[in-house]
């Protein structure tokens, strides 16, 4: 009684595990067929992305890499049956808006998350402030353009102005998280040593904590322009369209081109060329696009 | 020898003084420009619903309630109602949702779970990273010319096969709800996929090694482990993701068809609030400003309340794992 085999349950009760993988076990089996289905779907995911750029270099390629692409590039748009024709004002005006916004956008944007990162992380005001750009970024685009349409075009007339603040409006939050987070990885030993020399905290912030930080500041602020760039539904009826260049930044009935507008007009219209030069301004503004995400790339690897 | 260290810390020429009296001055300016612009950001929000309210304020008067759940958008008429783009938004967004969201999150189980080695991996989250980047109506134009000839074939052969089944009562003649919801899956699988790759890296890697230790395969542990473990996650990425869909203007606008109809039919053309408003405020007069802004103004509210449920829930995943803070 006292001197247990051990073994012996194992033997006469169970049968030892067989600890060796199984190829044709059920779980096995089940293992293997989801992993197959998930390389399916990983493969099928990316079909899409390259498809678009395929029929972007196909269709839009012609025309920007072949030998008119001078023309391309700065000449107006066709009107009708006409052959030819470019989307130079469109890249202007699109360029315009995003520098207006820009320049709206990065300085409030910075200041915001200065406060948000650094003066009252804590306080009621950054924490409501910082709700509210969160909610902001799932914000549908078409309302910034409505509230800009309500506010200013009512007033004004259409104007590079009214898109720039538009998208300004879609920028400002991304900006503000982005910068928010870059600034409070600024290690407080730096800034420690910075108040411990008798620095005002306006001088930590200039001195030490916005030079530390650019490097994310600015990823950020690519990203911003970036999806900036390729907006289009905020433009619809602020900026609205021209096939002329930007004469003037009045602020006063001055409707500008951008290439997401023209890409939306010429999508839907019945003639070839202007299919055509739709692909062409996708190509160009998947381009804008891409240089502005690269750059934050550039920007966010930690030197050294 | 000569280095006396100590005494030259003592002396007047040291780096170290208190502020002068201009650089308390601007200190306080600085700090107060700061406050405000934290604080213009909330002052936007409510200039945004302040504003839409106001010039929603006529047509919320005159339609009131009934402009929720009318159906007919009849500007000679005067007639308002936006069920069929409440539904078409809703439908469209679900159906992408589906799509989107199972695409998603496999895609961050496949990023996550060492399938592929990690610079591989690295690159495959750079080719998801570009989905996003690629702007709406390029999505729209692919759409138009790509997917739409693709799949009218397959849509042909579903409606004449399984006519009696309702999400293919009709043909596709053109734009319509399969087109718009495919688009609107491709567009959110980045938002999806990257806050759900963030759900499974805040699982501790202990989580996963106790469960091979157990002798699990590698789904197993996925299915009964990880996955349960990264839910709240993973719930948080399909809430931002279906409002992200919500709110998605142009691609849909060129794709889905703009026809004021409710159908299951995932062929037939539909609209969607936002759509709606791409298509009619250009050329809308004065009374149908009115409509539109209320359209909005409801665009706003369902928006708003899906992005602050996502929100709480992604708050309350990262508390959950990181500590109360």
């Amino acid at each position: 009684m006292s001197d247990v085999d051990l073994t012996a349950t194992a033997d006469e009760g169970l049968v030892r595990p067989n600890l060796q993988r199984q190829m044709f076990e059920g779980r096995a089996i089940k293992n293997n067929l989801l992993t197959v289905l998930t390389w399916i779907i990983a493969i099928l995911a990316a079909i899409p992305l390259i498809s678009v750029i395929y029929m972007l270099l196909m269709r839009g390629g012609t025309r920007l890499f072949g030998a008119g692409f001078v023309e391309v590039l700065t000449a107006l748009p066709p009107a009708g049956f006409e052959m030819g024709g470019g989307i130079g004002p469109a890249i202007v005006g699109t360029l315009t808006m995003v520098a207006i916004a820009t320049l709206i956008s990065v300085p409030f944007g910075i200041m915001a998350a200065i406060y948000l990162a650094i003066l009252g992380p804590t306080s009621k005001l950054a924490t409501i402030s910082r709700f509210l750009a969160k909610v902001l970024t799932g914000f549908p685009s078409i309302l910034a353009g409505v509230f800009v349409y309500a506010v200013m075009v009512v007033n004004f007339g259409y104007s590079p102005w009214a898109g720039g603040i538009a998208l300004s409006v879609l920028m400002l939050p991304t900006v503000v998280l982005a910068a928010e987070e870059a600034i409070a990885q600024v290690p407080q030993r730096m800034k420690d040593a910075a108040f411990g020399i008798g620095c005002t905290r306006t001088q930590v912030i200039w001195k030490v904590v916005l030079p530390t930080g650019l490097p994310g500041i600015l990823t950020g602020v690519m990203l911003a322009i970036a999806g900036a760039a390729g907006e289009s539904a905020p433009l619809l009826f602020t900026a609205l369209f021209s096939n002329y260049y930007i004469e003037s930044l009045s602020a006063a009935n001055n409707p500008t081109a951008s290439l997401s507008i023209l890409i939306y007009n010429f999508s839907g219209m019945p003639f070839e060329n202007q299919i055509e030069l739709a692909w062409t301004a996708s190509l160009v503004l998947v381009l804008i696009v891409l240089v502005f995400n690269i750059l934050a790339r550039l920007f966010g690897q930690p030197k050294v | 020898m000569a280095t006396k260290p100590f005494q030259q810390a003592g002396s007047s020429s040291t780096i170290t003084r208190p502020p002068s009296g201009g650089e308390r001055a601007t200190d306080s300016m600085f700090r107060g420009i700061a406050y405000a612009c934290a604080g213009l950001i909330v002052l936007l929000v409510i200039a945004i619903l302040w504003q839409l309210s106001k010039e929603a304020l006529p047509a919320i008067a005159e339609y009131g309630l009934g402009f929720w759940y009318g159906t007919t958008w009849d500007v000679n008429k005067e007639i308002f109602g936006v069920l069929p783009e409440i539904w078409g938004t809703l439908y469209s967004s679900l159906l992408a949702l589906l799509l989107g969201g199972i695409f998603g999150i496999a895609i961050a189980i496949f990023l996550t779970q060492d399938f592929i080695h990690h610079k591989l991996a690295l690159v495959f989250r750079t080719i998801v990273e570009l989905l996003a980047a690629i702007p709406s109506v390029v999505y729209g134009l692919w759409g138009i010319y790509v997917l739409i000839p693709i799949i009218r074939p397959i849509a042909e052969w579903l409606h004449e096969t399984l006519a009696w089944f309702p999400l293919f009562s009709t043909d596709l003649s053109g734009p319509g709800l399969a087109p718009a919801a495919l688009v609107l899956a491709i567009m959110i699988l980045p938002t999806v996929a990257a806050i759900s790759v963030d759900a499974f890296r805040r699982i501790p890697y202990k989580v996963k090694e106790a469960a091979y230790g157990m002798g699990t395969t590698k789904w197993e542990a996925i299915l009964k482990v990880m996955l349960p473990t990264a839910s709240s996650g993973i719930l948080a990425a399909l809430v931002l993701g279906f409002g992200r869909a919500l709110g998605e203007t142009m691609a849909l606008a060129m794709l889905i068809g703009n026809a004021n109809q409710i159908s299951l039919s995932l062929f037939a053309p539909a609209n969607t609030l936002a759509s709606l408003l791409a298509s009619s405020f250009p050329e809308a007069g004065a009374v149908e400003v009115q409509a539109l802004m209320y359209a909005a103004l409801v665009l706003l509210l369902i928006t708003f309340i899906v992005n602050v449920l996502g929100l709480a829930v992604q708050q309350y995943t990262v508390r959950k794992f990181e500590g109360k803070k």
